[in-house]
């Protein structure tokens, strides 16, 4: 409750920036919403909720389960993989140390819900700055991600891609 | 002041004269200026069809595309165009007709067509309501109906009409989708002797009618029977609803049955006909076995989301009845002056014929006419097709509507929409009455006119539209070639009040509209790639490769913001066919991506997400070709490119594929 409540107030922040930020680089239509979008930024001090925004809230982490990560690898490679490597930063950032970088939750709602993300997130939007090209939703259901979650645990572990 | 001279000369001249008189009245007078009829729309017009940016519009309207061969998809009130559907014409933009996977869709008995002249978008219905489902459309040139799945807005079925020329009283629905009605509008011989004299038409020349049945649960086409009418021309055609659910009607002219001249030969008798097929008889007389096998050939058409693809099938026998042996199936109503529209009020009780030369409107009533067959009240016969006495029939007539009556639209209050096609206007009558209440000017010479719902049983009775012939000086003007026109009015009070013109492509024969939440929600956003059964889909990069067979290229090509994989390929030499088998990996709703290359005879592929579409490229030259993604896709977009290397005959160049080396 209390998270969504700052995300909300974040949100609105951030997505007014995002408006200035657009519209700053791309030409963007309308004026006027760089103005409101400057005095909003000055009331709000952005707030990092490390796990992100979308439906995951907390991931219960066990031992490494291999079913799970042959299962996550083979989702990875069909729908991740044209934009995704680990070796080395492609369409996205490297997926190399990514569980030690980022929490659980934050991958899974960055992969389950990219577009609220870019819009709310901050760190989504620094990596948009940085790669500017979206992340798409990939049409992966929850379970599905949790098992591409456990693929990136065994990478990160040491195990072979 | 153009509808009271028109009404002083209808009353003192003659019918005839009448009509052309009014003919050269409005040459005569000549378009109005543009800017000049701000005074016929009311104050409150703009905020009536103003739908703010960002909001949607209340109704989708399918438009038939005319001579397009396409369907256009329009908003109302706004009048914004969304989408134009290729159906029977090639189209470019969208590889439709390009793409190997889209090639069957156009295949005929005649080869394959990259033209047809569509005309009457029909809903599909259920309880004789639109359900937005199909939209079907006839193709009036060389015979076929096309389908088109509102889930996707893309053709997915053309089936071609075998013994009919100009399939133009089509394609209309029956209440549940039983099935989808066909005719012939040229009659022409049929069966084996076909080489025979034009002039032999009375004896030699038939008008076929064709029933297509619709599957419940798949929602396949297959010609079911067809009917072997007489050797009229068939003009339009609706079916019963209600207690006349079992019935269709058509409408016939030229039943002089002339050969030539048919502007002045076809118009001798007074009254032609319009033709009610009992097709509930005729199931039964098929399910007995009095349809003759005939074995003309003809195509089916259909797509499949699965693999992404086309397969057209030859198909080679048809089922025919004929009237003589079916007794009760086929009965002829006498109806004024060469009939265009019949339209079928929601009620499913009165059947509103229109004779385009005709002084009146003549309403019949389904009842009266199942009694004047139970008491056997002819007058006649055709070709064994009993002919019921006018007046035993008909219900009333509209007295002095106007003139040139064509189509007939229906409200929810018991009104009907008569377009008068050479006095350029609406006429507003009282379905149980007959009397006129209300009429508004159109700009210029209306055609088909569309209420949303309008030939159901549940009418949305907020607007009608005007399918103008004559666009004069409407726009802004743009050659020779002028824009078709379209107008809206609000008919939700007693007067009809012009809202908006809007422009439209192709001549829209007839448009129908039905509420958006019906078709809105269940819009498939993306292909899902695991559902993909294309045989040349790669559906990850790690299976993206390039292969040979004998001088067959085949390049298993795939797309993702923002690159190609592969996007170096060498080994390629002149006299080889390349195959693009470009499969879009994406899985987020508006994102396609576009392929192109240098040189191709041949138009882009716009590969939809999940989707595989092919392009078939035969290189002309040595040397290094680019290809490119044509569709915006991300800020990346520009880079999203690749090259291919054509070596000469014969060279030692292998053939390798790369991506990121």
């Amino acid at each position: 409750m209390n998270t969504n409540t700052i995300n909300r107030v974040l949100g609105l922040a951030v997505i007014c920036s995002s408006f200035f930020f657009f519209s700053a680089c791309g030409g963007s239509e309308s004026p006027a919403t760089e103005g409101e979008g400057t005095s909003e930024t000055e009331v709000a001090e952005p707030v990092i909720t490390d796990k992100g925004v979308g439906p995951i809230s907390s991931v219960e982490l066990g031992e490494i389960d291999e079913v799970m990560v042959a299962r996550g690898k083979n989702v990875f490679e069909n729908k991740c993989s044209a934009c995704h490597k680990f070796s080395e930063k492609y369409v996205g950032p490297s997926l190399a140390g990514i569980t030690e970088r980022r929490k659980p939750e934050w991958i899974m709602n960055m992969i389950l819900n990219p577009e609220e993300m870019i819009d709310k997130d901050p760190v989504a939007q620094e990596l948009l700055e940085t790669y500017l090209t979206k992340m798409t939703f990939q049409d992966v259901t929850e379970d599905q991600t949790r098992n591409i979650l456990e693929y990136f645990r065994h990478i990160d572990n040491g195990g072979a891609e | 002041m153009k509808n009271k001279n028109q009404k002083s000369i209808y009353r003192t001249m003659t019918m005839v004269f009448g009509v052309l008189a009014s003919l050269s009245l409005l040459i005569a007078c000549g378009p109005k200026k543009g800017g000049g009829e701000s005074a016929m729309v009311g104050s409150d017009a703009a905020s009536k069809v103003y739908v703010a940016p960002g909001s949607y519009d209340e109704f989708y309207m399918f438009a038939s595309g005319g001579f397009s061969g396409q369907i256009s998809v329009y908003g109302l009130p706004s009048g914004r165009l969304f989408r134009v559907i290729p159906v029977f014409s090639v189209d470019a933009e969208k590889g439709w007709g390009f793409s190997e996977e889209s090639k069957p869709m156009l295949m005929t008995s005649y080869g394959s067509i990259p033209w047809d002249d569509a005309h009457h978008p029909e809903m599909s219905m259920t309880d004789g309501v639109p359900d937005g489902r199909f939209v079907f459309i006839n193709a009036n040139n060389t015979p076929r109906v096309a389908k088109i799945d509102l889930t996707t807005f893309k053709t997915t079925e053309i089936i071609e009409i075998p013994n009919s020329a100009g399939n133009h009283p089509s394609p209309f629905v029956t209440e549940n989708n039983e099935y989808i009605v066909a005719g012939t509008r040229f009659s022409v011989p049929v069966g084996a002797n076909l080489d025979v004299p034009i002039s032999s038409y009375k004896e030699n020349f038939k008008g076929m009618i064709s029933y297509i049945k619709l599957d419940k649960e798949s929602g396949n086409m297959d010609l079911a029977f067809q009917i072997l009418g007489p050797g009229f021309n068939f003009d339009l055609s609706h079916s019963g609803k209600n207690a006349s659910r079992e019935w269709s009607f058509f409408t016939c002219y030229n039943s002089e049955q002339a050969n030539t001249l048919l502007e002045a030969n076809a118009s001798q008798k007074d009254k032609d006909f319009i033709m009610a097929v009992n097709w509930k008889l005729a199931e039964k007389y098929i399910a007995e076995g009095k349809g003759k096998v005939m074995n003309t050939p003809y195509y089916h058409n259909r797509w499949d989301d699965a693999t992404h693809s086309a397969t057209a099938t030859l198909k080679n026998t048809q089922l025919v009845l004929d009237p003589k042996d079916c007794p009760g199936m086929i009965y002829l109503m006498p109806c004024p002056k060469s009939p265009h529209g019949v339209d079928v009020d929601p009620t499913g009780e009165y059947i509103v014929g229109a004779g385009k030369l005709a002084t009146v409107i003549p309403v019949f009533s389904y009842s009266k006419m199942i009694k004047a067959i139970e008491k056997k009240a002819f007058d006649g016969e055709v070709e064994g097709i009993p002919i019921i006495k006018y007046e035993e029939c008909l219900a009333g007539e509209v007295k002095k509507p106007g003139l040139g009556p064509l189509h007939t639209e229906f409200d929810d209050k018991g009104f009907a929409y008569t377009s008068m096609f050479v006095s350029s206007e609406i006429v507003k009558w009282n379905v149980a009455t007959r009397e006129v209440v209300d009429r508004a000017p159109t700009y210029y010479s209306i055609g088909h006119l569309m209420v949303p719902g309008g030939d159901s049983k549940k009418p949305w009775g907020k607007y009608v539209v005007a399918l103008n012939k004559i666009t004069k000086d409407r726009y802004l003007p743009t050659g020779p070639e002028l824009t078709q026109s379209a107008q809206l009015y609000d008919i939700s009070g007693d007067k009809m009040k012009l809202l908006l013109d809007f422009p439209t492509i192709g001549e829209p024969h007839y448009a129908q509209a039905i509420k958006a939440d019906l078709i809105k929600d269940k819009q498939v956003r993306v292909y899902k790639l695991e559902d993909n059964k294309h045989p040349y889909a790669a559906k990850k990069e790690k299976d993206t490769r390039v292969e040979r067979k004998g001088n067959e290229i085949h390049v298993y090509l795939t797309t993702i913001r923002s690159h190609f994989s592969p996007d170096n390929i060498e080994g390629v030499k002149l006299g080889d066919v390349v195959y693009w088998h470009v499969t879009n990996l994406e899985q987020d709703w508006d994102v396609p991506h576009g392929f192109a290359v240098t040189g191709a005879q041949n138009s882009e592929l716009l590969i939809m997400p999940g989707e595989t579409q092919t392009l078939k490229w035969i290189p002309q030259r040595v040397g290094i070709f680019p290809f490119y993604c044509t569709d915006f896709c991300s800020a990346l977009h520009q880079e999203m490119q690749g090259y291919i290397r054509v070596s000469p005959a014969g060279s030692a160049t292998p053939l390798t594929s790369s991506l990121g080396k």
